[in-house]
């Protein structure tokens, strides 16, 4: 079991107040990071509008994701891409019930403290959009609202989550259709987490320090991390997933959920394929269900997708230090 | 003798459940097996049932499409127990409503005799962590971890309720049914969990 454990004693996004006789405290990791472990096993779909919204519900989605356009849209425009409309995003919020999440630009604590004051469910500091600042992430221990981040390393994943994310999520490679990056980020890590178990177990704490050294983060946290041997947070995976079947395969690398960007709503069998993709993850260990669920698309509406070695843009790249 | 208890696997804090069951049986010294369950065929063996935390609405869709709601249902009927936490709670209700959206149309088991408000404390940022006690159950204080939390609205006769936080009411009982608003797996203590343990009787082997 993950421990909800990880705190900082100075976050001040941990809020503590009197509602009538009680005290209560709210922003604690155990509510942060719990709220992501009551996403497991589910889809999160990136949506652009109400109705989009309303169909990810209905498909089962457990949280919607909130752009002003979708990933496959933000590379072809090119430009800057931004939060998205704080309307839009309330006109969500009124619409379902589910739990609503929006995106900033990496390091844009203004955009993210907007997002907090719109009561957004968690924030996503995302690469998709166009980081405000390249060397430094948001200090996401001074919001009460949780933070996911994406990493295509187990070093990237422990920089985030030394910054206070609450989850986190593969980076892949956004708007592509493509699932090939987001399967060789979650091997990565997956293999990255083996040697530091392996490290670990050993007892070779001279080696554990070396790799918090490389990592560049605490040894307390690549300690924590190592003894687990898995990810301290939820992990979901994100980035290029388009079909049930490339849902299936990355939970079965032991992803807890997954994220859908451009593969849904930029499929012409939307309604079809988000209902599809949920019921791959859920039942993604019975092949024959699987089957089902890929049955219930058409590879002739899936989105045409790209090949990652001709991509001018790598979003990945973006936020890593 | 050994109690079988299986936690609903289709989505939502799964493996925190399991932990936390295993401990209270151990604490209890009572032998069983505790492991997550999705299909019909691994509801129907089993001696007591954990609705866990995570989204009701798509644990209700779930388990419509593959059949474990109709069973699910059906054992309970028959006595078998189960504690419904947070989404686990609202789907065992025969009413829910959200505090913003309104009436909503969700596959729900309509057991439990209670109007269930959803988040009904507000969204993620009110998310709160307060001290809470369940005297009726024998928990005189326990932590309550309330995420996106419902609370309890209205009730029939037959619902006892089992904890209250500021006058509204998060956690009742109801013959063989203990649901909760809060998430009693995401602390160390399992008070909960041992109680609903105490209630499975377990079968004659």
């Amino acid at each position: 079991m993950i421990p909800l454990s990880g705190n900082l004693d100075s976050a001040k996004g941990k809020v503590s107040e009197k509602v009538g006789p009680v005290s209560i405290t709210r922003g604690t990791s155990t509510l942060k990071r719990g709220f992501a472990h009551m996403l497991k096993n589910g889809v999160v779909m990136d949506v652009t509008t109400v109705e989009q919204a309303v169909i990810a519900e209905e498909a089962g989605a457990v949280s919607v994701m909130v752009l002003d356009k979708l990933p496959s849209d933000v590379r072809k425009a090119g430009g800057v891409a931004r939060t998205a409309s704080i309307r839009v995003i309330e006109e969500i919020m009124d619409a379902v019930t589910i739990p609503v999440m929006a995106k900033c630009r990496i390091g844009h604590v203004y955009e993210a403290k907007v997002l907090e004051e719109a009561n957004v469910d968690m924030i996503d500091e995302s690469e998709v959009l166009t980081p405000a600042d390249e060397l430094r992430h948001i200090w996401k221990w001074d919001y009460t609202t949780p933070f996911v981040n994406g990493a295509r390393s187990l070093a990237e994943a422990l920089r985030r989550i030394e910054e206070g994310a609450a989850m986190i999520r593969t980076k892949g490679e956004p708007g592509t259709g493509n699932v090939a990056e987001a399967i060789t980020h979650i091997k990565k890590v997956n293999d990255e987490l083996r040697l530091i178990k392996s490290i670990y177990d050993s007892g070779d704490n001279q080696d554990l320090i070396r790799m918090a050294r490389e990592f560049k983060v605490s040894y307390e946290l690549v300690e924590q991390t190592a003894k687990l041997g898995r990810l301290p947070v939820v992990n979901f995976a994100a980035g290029g997933i388009a079909t049930p079947a490339d849902a299936a395969y990355l939970m079965s690398l032991g992803c807890d959920g997954i994220f859908v960007g451009s593969g849904i709503f930029k499929a012409e069998d939307a309604k079809e394929r988000a209902r599809a993709v949920v019921l791959a993850t859920t039942f993604w260990e019975d092949a024959d269900k699987v089957k089902e669920a890929q049955r219930m698309i058409d590879e002739r509406q899936s989105m045409l997708g790209l090949d990652v070695k001709n991509l001018e843009l790598k979003m990945q790249e973006r936020g890593t230090a | 003798m050994s109690v079988s208890i299986g936690v609903l696997g289709l989505q939502g804090d799964v493996a925190e459940n399991i932990v936390a069951t295993r401990t209270a049986l151990g604490t209890l010294g009572i032998k069983g097996t505790v492991k997550q369950v999705k299909t019909p065929d691994e509801i129907s063996a089993l001696d007591g049932l954990i609705i866990p935390g995570g989204e009701s609405t798509m644990m209700g869709q779930m388990s419509l499409v593959n059949g474990a709601l109709k069973v699910i249902k059906e054992k309970i009927q028959a006595g078998m127990p189960v504690f419904g936490i947070c989404a686990g709670l609202i789907l065992l209700s025969k009413n829910a409503k959200d505090r913003v959206v309104g009436k909503m149309d969700q596959p729900l088991l309509n057991l439990l005799d209670v109007r269930v408000e959803r988040n009904a404390f507000g969204r993620q940022k009110d998310s709160f962590e307060a001290e809470i006690s369940a005297d009726s159950i024998g928990i005189p204080k326990t932590k309550g971890v309330f995420i996106r939390a419902p609370s309890i609205e209205d009730m029939g006769k037959d619902v006892q309720i089992v904890s209250k936080f500021n006058e509204k009411v998060v956690a009742v009982k109801q013959g063989t049914i203990l649901a909760v608003s809060f998430h009693p797996e995401l602390t160390h203590d399992v008070s909960m969990h041992k109680h609903f343990v105490s209630m499975i009787t377990p079968k004659k082997k």
